[in-house]
């Protein structure tokens, strides 16, 4: 009887005090505010910063396109699309009848005088420690890269971050050939113009960017070579060129 | 009745910085506290960043708090809290991109850091909208100065520079696992070692005076 | 195929989540006192992860492009529904696994792995198999970290340790040479 007793006075001494009810509306309103004041926030800053995050984002592609084509003073953009090259304008109606839903860019830059400089092809790959993102500059006429440019790495900084900081690796690519294709070789062995001097430390980073090279050759030689490139013509007005950034701080 | 206020509003901003300090007491929000302190400059920008979402979800908290049932509190505080981590996002986008580019996905992260959330539950929704200011304020400025200290260290001896600034000239050889993820660990753990042995030896000292 | 070994891999060792991107530490420093335990716990981070990542990609693909500044918050509510209709559910279709993983679920929520898959994975760009094989190797991942630590700390547990060292501090330190060891892992699969 006793051990009843007991567990009875448990009984009541765990009883928890019932909370007042709250009605449902409340609740849907409360969490309503909320989100109407979290909206109109997040939408009030996205609007005000979506044009500056747009232009910072152009600038950062021209300095890189512009970096990798010596001499380059405005660039068209060119999509890859069921293995062929597609104009800007074309695009959307193709990208909508395309069989394959791959898509991939690839700029075409113009000198001074209107002239074609060669393609800034950007490639991205796994390197040793996670994806190395890159673009390169590629000359159509005698199928060299004449330029060179590490955009994202994760490599191993003080071995291969080498990739982008090493002033001698750089050199290997002002003319590079690709035919038939680039191949690495030890530091001070380069004998013809499709060899890569791999950095000592970093042979899988510079493997990977000679690989990256190559498969984006690959990918992008026969269509380049199938475009009519007569058709290619400096922007007018578009905001492609050195001069829209002046443009733009006009406007303002 | 004017000196008693301000004393508590001095209290609640320093207790943040050391006897309750976010990370080397609470150990909370840890995964900013190691990614983004491989240098001193993310350090520095990544506790800013929390400092604004913190005082601006305490402030948004405390105002409603009256409203907000508790049924669903958790979920408004999650929403506030995103909010303002979203618009912090956009902005370091805008006018820091190199620094949006070091920071990542992590900026993003900040929504899950307990530290806000904890914040929302354990003080905004149970104060006025003045004191809870000067609890995150402080909260959020010991958290910065936790990850400063983690961040100089690591970039002093990974990188040999401070801010970016070379420190040590051309022949330093500098501890590159240190700006690594291992870096991350051993600088907390060592750090929280110090902080454990200084607050060891300042309990010894009052218990000998006592 | 290659990418998709690559991706698994990558998750898995190289760039462990936990010991390379210090996601999921809170329980990674808080719970993993038992060997079990840390399985267990893992083992409902898969499960969560990989309903997320296809959750993730949903939104992304069809709900995203028309509000992309609602990313952070949709990701967010997407978990915490998920993690409360995957306990519900499991707690009226499977008692055992709801005994065996249960307590662990509310855990997850705020878990910064979680947010953290559906944000790399999003970032990167990743199709619906490419999502589910990263959340199946950052999972895997999260699981052997936590696994690790937790048998380390089972071992050390009878050691002398000096006072001012036990707990946080020697934890971050154990994880820091499990990372380091983990840096070896650097290089695999990428030929």
């Amino acid at each position: 009887m006793n051990e009843n007793e007991e567990i009875e006075e448990k009984k009541e001494a765990t009883v928890i005090p019932v909370e007042p009810e709250v009605s449902s509306f409340k609740l849907i309103f409360s969490l309503g505010l909320a989100g109407l004041i979290s909206g109109i926030i997040i939408v009030g800053s996205y609007l005000y910063t979506l044009p500056i995050i747009e232009k910072n984002k152009a600038e950062a592609q021209r300095t890189a396109i512009f970096k990798v084509l010596e001499g380059c003073t405005s660039f068209v953009t060119l999509h890859l699309i069921d293995g062929k090259l597609v104009e800007d304008d074309n695009f959307p109606k193709v990208k909508k009848e395309a069989i394959t839903k791959e898509e991939h860019e690839v700029f075409a830059g113009f000198d001074a005088d209107g002239k074609l400089i060669g393609f800034a092809i950007p490639a991205a790959e796994p390197g040793f420690q996670d994806i190395i993102g890159t673009i390169f500059g590629y000359d159509v006429v005698n199928q060299t890269i004449i330029g060179f440019e590490v955009l994202e790495s994760k490599e191993t900084p003080g071995l291969g971050d080498k990739i982008f900081k090493d002033a001698d690796f750089a050199l290997n690519f002002k003319s590079l050939a690709t035919i038939p294709e680039i191949l690495p070789v030890k530091k001070g062995a380069k004998k013809s113009p499709n060899q890569i001097e791999t950095i000592t430390g970093a042979t899988i980073s510079s493997k990977a960017v000679i690989r990256i090279l190559n498969n984006a050759i690959k990918l992008w030689q026969e269509p380049i070579n199938k475009f009519d490139k007569s058709l290619l013509k400096p922007p007018t007005t578009k905001g492609n060129t050195e001069n829209s950034a002046d443009k733009i701080s006009e406007n303002e | 009745m004017s000196e008693k206020e301000t004393d508590k509003k001095a209290q609640e901003f320093l207790k943040g910085l050391w006897k309750e300090n976010p990370v080397f007491v609470a150990v909370l929000g840890m995964c900013p506290a190691l990614a983004v302190t491989n240098s001193a400059i993310n350090s520095l920008a990544m506790g800013l960043a929390t400092t604004f979402v913190l005082v601006c979800s305490s402030i948004l908290v405390s105002s409603l708090r009256k409203v907000i049932p508790k049924q669903v509190r958790i979920t408004a505080y999650v929403i506030i809290i995103a909010t303002f981590v979203t618009v912090v996002d956009f902005a370091l986008a805008a006018f820091t991109p190199s620094i949006q580019k070091e920071l990542g996905a992590f900026v993003a992260l900040i929504v899950v850091n307990c530290l806000i959330l904890g914040r929302q539950e354990a003080f905004a929704s149970k104060n006025g909208v003045v004191l809870s200011i000067f609890d995150a304020a402080g909260m959020s400025l010991g958290f910065t100065f936790a990850l400063l200290c983690i961040g100089v260290i690591r970039e002093v001896i990974g990188s040999g520079s401070l801010f970016d600034f070379p420190l040590f000239g051309a022949g330093y050889e500098p501890w590159v696992v240190m700006i690594l993820p291992p870096g991350g660990f051993f600088a907390l753990g060592f750090l929280l070692f110090g902080f454990n042995w200084y607050a060891g030896r300042k309990r010894k000292k009052e218990l000998v005076k006592a | 195929m290659n990418d998709l070994v690559w991706i698994f891999v990558s998750a898995l060792l190289v760039n462990n989540f936990t010991l390379s991107y210090f996601l999921g530490l809170c329980p990674f420093l808080g719970v993993t006192a038992r060997l079990e335990t840390a399985f267990r716990l893992g083992l409902a981070n898969i499960f969560v992860m990989l309903i997320t990542a296809a959750c993730a990609y949903a939104l992304n693909t069809w709900v995203l492009p028309y509000a992309p500044y609602l990313r952070l918050i949709s990701f967010i509510i997407v978990i915490a529904s998920t993690v409360q209709f995957v306990e519900m559910a499991m707690k009226k279709l499977s008692p055992t696994l709801f005994k065996a993983l249960g307590i662990f679920l509310p855990l997850i929520t705020t878990n910064c792995a979680i947010l953290g898959l559906a944000l790399f994975q999003t970032n990167k760009g990743y199709g619906f198999w490419e999502g589910m094989i990263y959340a199946l190797g950052a999972g895997g991942g999260v699981t052997l970290a936590l696994a690790l630590l937790a048998g380390v700390r089972e071992e050390t547990r009878l050691l002398n340790i000096p006072k001012l060292i036990e707990g946080t501090a020697f934890n971050l330190i154990i994880a820091g040479i499990i990372s380091m060891a983990f840096m070896g892992f650097a290089g695999l699969f990428s030929s």
